[in-house]
């Protein structure tokens, strides 16, 4: 029996195929060209009901474990097209679901199942702190039922395209003695009110399509009863989301790179150069041969952290390799597929090179490679923290 | 009104199938399998029926091994009912199914039965015209549209050349084409939902069906490879040459 037989979602993987057949290369390629946010392909995703996939069926979603949300973003990314534009509409909720009041849950999540709210922007990275997140300056103080908000976010992503942000911002100021990550809360801002009065969003152009901001908080009132938990609590909050977020981003890039070798496969098959097919020469087998081992592994890894993840630990090693070892396949894969398709690689009309494009991000975000080896030496290894 | 529809679990086809070295057939190991495209197409207008409020119930029925369970699970997750699967390991013929969905028929009555025109696997278009035999129903092939009103329905026909429209009477069976519908594709509650609608499981003989096959396979070949052609380097070449193959 092979590997894809036992899969648990086979169904729901065949539905997600189906539905991305209808976002073809040229759809994405148009996308790219005019750096527009693919509605219609995020629509669709909506419509059949994916992008609720982690939320309770009691708050109208479908209530399936993170393995499922998995498989729909693999498969997303192994057809050929981009969830980057949406993944965070999945699990950016989870914040509220973990640690939000019953009322909020009640107010937000039925809206955010059905899509009429989007989610999908995550305010806590700022140009001066980068990942050392707890030194982060955006403040929001309190004043009677408001808290005003000042300061600024950068990679900010999707937040045009969002209703309300996630934001993670200092409420009380950081003393002596204080633990540097205490005194940081996380607030639901509604977008939709803000912009104009406190709130400003300037798009940032990037290498790939990728709807990203700067945001700038200027004496911005969010309402209290936004504050999601405890006040000063936040970043606990936001930890606790980060290990789903990245196995569910590992398992993009896994789809990414099944989407590179298949490509590069086929046409390792058809090319013919000097009489006979390029995928006769090892110099050209070898290094897609390489890439498809590694993604294995790394698909071994993301099975690995989903099992302990849904077993209701919070693993944060395996996450973390998980991330790393497919954004390490993914890329690997690109640059196979790439060198195996000579100057095509680089003509839009393969989708190559745009995909290539896309899949580096990942050793970049949601977090660096090199933090993801420091936590492993420290944490895991013992070693000194190096930083 | 109670709609049947038969989907048959075929090759993907965005598969490029290869034949098997001994010539006995085509390589279906590690292969992926999805509904013929044809079957989706009357599933697609079955669960439009029911929307409409003019079908109570659609039923999916499939002839094949276990893994045919898959096939109907996405019928029933486009909107059918319920499911039969008729397990069968080894292949039927389109007479054998014929007499399976005749046996079917005669247990469920329903009132209007789908088939896809022809299953993309071996585009045999038998089935449906031999079913309508077996019963004395009306029949309506390579349908593109279809309106049913009371007891007679007008369909529209696919035919050479042209459109055809007809109308038959109730019960009916009826094939349909490409351009019938567009099928959606289901929806991830509906996924959801189907694991627990009802699927039968029987067999051919449940139906007293005689399914002996009665055609043996000689030899399965790949169709010829296509020889390169030739470049010209202008116009007046292209015009000689045209000429030399006698097309103009």
């Amino acid at each position: 029996m092979t590997a894809m037989a036992r899969e648990p979602y086979a169904d729901i993987r065949d539905a997600v195929a189906k539905l991305c057949v209808q976002f073809s290369g040229e759809y994405w390629r148009d996308l790219d060209r005019r750096m527009a946010y693919p509605s219609a392909f995020v629509q669709a995703l909506t419509q059949a009901g994916y992008l609720s996939i982690l939320i309770p069926e009691e708050y109208g979603g479908a209530g399936l474990p993170l393995s499922a949300a998995a498989a729909v973003l693999e498969e997303v990314q192994r057809s050929g097209c981009n969830g980057g534009a949406c993944h965070a509409q999945i699990y950016t909720m989870g914040t509220i679901l973990r640690h939000g009041a019953d009322e909020q849950k009640r107010r937000f999540l039925p809206e955010i199942a059905s899509g009429r709210l989007r989610l999908q922007a995550f305010g806590v990275t700022e140009p001066s702190s980068g990942t050392d997140t707890s030194a982060l300056k955006t403040t929001a103080q309190r004043d009677g039922d408001h808290f005003i908000v000042n300061g600024q976010k950068i990679w900010t992503s999707r937040a045009e395209h969002s209703d309300l942000m996630l934001l993670l911002a200092r409420t009380t100021p950081q003393a002596d003695g204080m633990k540097r990550s205490d005194g940081l809360s996380v607030l639901i801002v509604d977008m939709r009110d803000a912009i104009g009065h406190g709130l400003a969003l300037r798009p940032i152009r990037t290498m790939m399509n990728h709807a990203t901001t700067e945001v700038f908080f200027d004496e911005l009132r969010v309402p209290a009863e936004n504050l999601i938990g405890e006040e000063g609590k936040g970043f606990r909050y936001i930890l606790s989301g980060m290990n789903a977020e990245r196995i569910l981003i590992a398992a993009e890039c896994v789809g990414d790179a099944k989407w590179f070798i298949d490509k590069a496969t086929l046409y390792a098959k058809d090319r013919h150069v000097f009489g006979r097919p390029i995928g006769q020469n090892q110099g050209i087998q070898f290094p897609i041969a390489r890439a498809y081992a590694n993604m294995r592994a790394a698909e071994l890894m993301v099975r690995e952290a989903l099992g302990l993840y849904e077993a209701g630990g919070n693993p944060g090693p395996e996450a973390n390799m998980a991330k790393m070892l497919a954004a390490d396949a993914s890329f690997e894969a690109a640059n196979a597929c790439i060198q195996t398709h000579g100057g095509f690689g680089f003509a839009e009309e393969y989708d190559v090179e745009r995909k290539f494009r896309e899949t580096r991000l990942y050793q970049v975000a949601p977090i660096s490679t090199n933090m993801i080896l420091s936590y492993l030496a420290e944490h895991v290894l013992g070693l000194p923290r190096s930083y | 009104m109670k709609v049947l529809v038969a989907v048959k679990r075929v090759v993907d086809y965005n598969v490029k199938i290869r034949v098997k070295a001994d010539g006995s057939g085509v390589e279906l190991a590690n292969v992926k399998m999805s509904m013929n495209p044809f079957d989706e197409i009357g599933v697609e207008e079955a669960v439009r029926l029911k929307e409409a409020g003019k079908a109570t119930e659609v039923v999916a029925i499939s002839v094949g091994p276990a893994q045919a369970q898959e096939t109907i699970r996405t019928a029933l997750a486009m909107g059918a009912d319920r499911g039969i699967l008729i397990k069968s390991d080894s292949y039927v013929e389109p007479l054998g199914i014929a007499k399976i969905l005749k046996g079917v028929i005669e247990a469920e009555k329903p009132d209007l039965v789908i088939l896809g025109k022809q299953a993309i696997d071996d585009d045999c278009n038998q089935t449906g015209q031999m079913l309508s035999a077996l019963l004395g129903w009306a029949q309506a092939t390579f349908a593109s549209k279809l309106e049913i009103d009371g007891a007679e329905a007008t369909v529209t026909r696919e035919i050479d050349g042209g459109l055809q429209t007809i109308k038959v009477k109730m019960p009916l069976i009826m094939t349909t084409d490409l351009r019938l519908n567009q099928p959606r594709y289901a929806s991830l509650p509906n996924i959801m939902k189907a694991k627990k609608k009802p699927l039968e499981e029987k067999t051919p003989a449940d139906y007293g069906a005689d399914v002996t096959p009665r055609l043996k396979v000689v030899n399965t070949a790949e169709p010829p490879k296509r020889q390169a052609g030739v470049k010209v380097k202008s116009v007046p070449e292209l015009v000689s040459k045209l000429k030399e193959a006698g097309v103009i």
